[in-house]
């Protein structure tokens, strides 16, 4: 899919997110956090740490429970379903397992299964979780790992790969699901600085097949470069939601402004 | 430098003499010929302890050891596995069952437990099987199912524990990792958390089927004919009391001794992918 295709593609939400509230006991983390996704953007999250971003994306892929708001992803409300009365009830361990196959995943951490190879990693879940064939399961993720620039690797065990190498895995096995909507969160705050390229790279080859992605970042130049939107958090609120260009060239809230200040001013020095 | 030690190139360094490792060694070996000769010297006679080594009786007592050793692991592992996966589900009615049982069967010894399976009718005289009907606890609680019940359901607990262990070591993100490509609770466990827990568990569990092994004579207790029961039977009749119990000791060790490679092969299996 070529750039001019991805611009004709009307803009329609395939992620929304309305008024979500979590609370650890009477710390409050997201204090009504609303934002939307169209498909084919890539939003990067923003902010300091203990800004509610990583919380919010676990929100938005049902690993933590939430208090309040609603998640609402390629159309199907996430989590819960409506009862009588305006009441909602919590859908099964089960029934929320199906509806996890709408997002994939990336950690900090990689968490790749350490008993598995890294093409075992990626064709786990379309194996035992979609039923593919396992011959056809095996060509879908050696292709896969090929694409991420690791088809020397299939048969390393993770102990036996980088930082880097384990994220590209990582980033093969969700892709391997066929997700509607890839959640990165902080791809590669846990690797050194010669991987943190090469995971970019592989991010941004993501998003230019048209992908949608919510990217919880502290890669400023990755945002500037790739992301169409930002959204910087403070406090667990959204303090600016803006198009990328319009948030690193003018940041209208205060708060953002010395967030970039201080971020890429400390790039500047270190450069 | 301050050091007045000069090394020049051709200095070696000699190691410390090993003298006392030859003194102990000495020592040793005096006392373990003081000890055979002591045996070899004594009333035992050796030609019993030969002859009964392979005799019918005490063979099939070997059997019913392993038998039975065998049988009580896995219905140990059966419940504790149930119960270390009910006790991390999160739901508290099962969390105070599964710690009620642990305390209970941890808390009491193995050969208590034992007498109490068998004397099960002085309590229930009828026990009502579903699909069969009620029978007499009497005929039900032969030596076999009483032995296995109560080492089994000991073992139980103690494995409980293990596989606890066992399944807390295994990093929560790998069944974030589940979540996220879609399983549910009990496929993640089947594909990704248990087999990583089994790194952690097969120590401790062989180290328990050696126990096991060993525990097994305690049903002795309650006529069942394992290895120690059939030498006691023949030693009541002959009075060959050291000799038979050699031989029982000689079968212990011997079963003891071939599991332990059998072990260390399952450990280097399950590390694949640590290793490197």
């Amino acid at each position: 899919m070529t750039a001019t295709d991805i611009a004709a593609i009307p803009a329609s939400p395939i992620l929304e997110v309305r008024n979500l509230r979590k609370s650890y006991g009477s710390t409050s983390i997201l204090k009504g956090v609303s934002c939307t996704l169209n498909q084919g953007d890539v939003m990067c999250v923003l902010g300091g740490s203990g800004s509610g971003k990583t919380t919010l994306l676990r929100c938005i892929a049902q690993l933590e429970r939430y208090q309040g708001g609603s998640v609402v992803v390629d159309g199907e409300l996430m989590g819960i379903a409506a009862a009588k009365g305006g009441r909602f009830y919590r859908l099964s361990e089960r029934q929320i397992a199906r509806q996890r196959l709408k997002t994939g995943m990336v950690f900090q951490k990689f968490n790749l299964f350490s008993h598995m190879t890294a093409v075992q990693n990626v064709m786990e879940g379309p194996l035992h979780v979609l039923s593919v064939p396992p011959a056809e399961a095996r060509r879908e993720a050696c292709r896969l790992l090929e694409w991420v620039g690791l088809g020397e690797r299939m048969d390393h065990y993770p102990a036996q790969l980088s930082g880097g190498q384990q994220q590209r895995v990582a980033i093969a096995r969700a892709l391997a699901m066929k997700p509607k909507v890839m959640l990165f969160d902080e791809p590669t705050s846990a690797l050194d600085p010669e991987s943190v390229g090469r995971v970019l790279a592989v991010m941004k080859q993501v998003a230019a097949t048209g992908m949608s992605m919510i990217v919880v970042t502290h890669e400023m130049g990755f945002a500037r470069e790739v992301a169409s939107r930002v959204v910087f958090m403070d406090h667990g609120v959204i303090a600016e939601d803006a198009p990328s260009a319009q948030f690193f060239s003018a940041p209208s809230h205060p708060r953002a402004a010395d967030f970039l200040a201080s971020t890429l001013g400390a790039r500047a020095q270190t450069n | 430098m301050s050091a007045e030690i000069q090394l020049d190139d051709h200095s070696t360094i000699i190691e410390r003499g090993r003298y006392h490792m030859v003194v102990s060694l000495v020592v040793i070996l005096a006392f373990v010929a003081w000890l055979i000769h002591a045996f070899a010297v004594s009333d035992i006679e050796w030609k019993y302890v030969s002859h009964f080594l392979m005799v019918r009786t005490i063979m099939q007592g070997v059997a019913a050891t392993l038998l039975m050793a065998i049988s009580a692991m896995m219905l140990g592992i059966v419940i504790g596995l149930t119960f270390a996966i009910v006790q991390q589900s999160g739901n508290p009615v099962w969390k105070t069952v599964a710690a009620g049982y642990v305390w209970l069967f941890r808390g009491t010894p193995v050969i208590l437990q034992l007498l109490l399976w068998f004397n099960l009718a002085l309590v229930f005289p009828h026990i009502w099987i579903p699909g069969y009907g009620s029978v007499q606890t009497v005929q039900l609680m032969t030596p076999f199912l009483s032995a296995l019940l109560g080492l089994g359901l000991n073992q139980g607990a103690y494995i409980t524990e293990i596989m606890r262990s066992g399944l807390t070591s295994v990093d929560r993100g790998q069944y974030e990792a589940c979540c996220m490509i879609g399983m549910t609770r009990l496929l993640a466990l089947r594909r990704v958390i248990l087999p990583q827990a089994l790194r952690v568990v097969i120590p401790p569990l062989g180290n328990e089927f050696i126990s096991m092994i060993k525990l097994t004579s305690l049903s002795s207790m309650i006529q069942y004919p394992e290895i120690l029961h059939s030498a006691q039977n023949i030693y009541y009749a002959n009075a060959r009391v050291i000799e038979l119990l050699l031989v029982t000791g000689f079968w212990y060790l011997t079963i003891v001794t071939v599991l332990m490679p059998v072990q260390y092969f399952l450990e280097k299996r399950i590390n694949r992918g640590w290793s490197g």
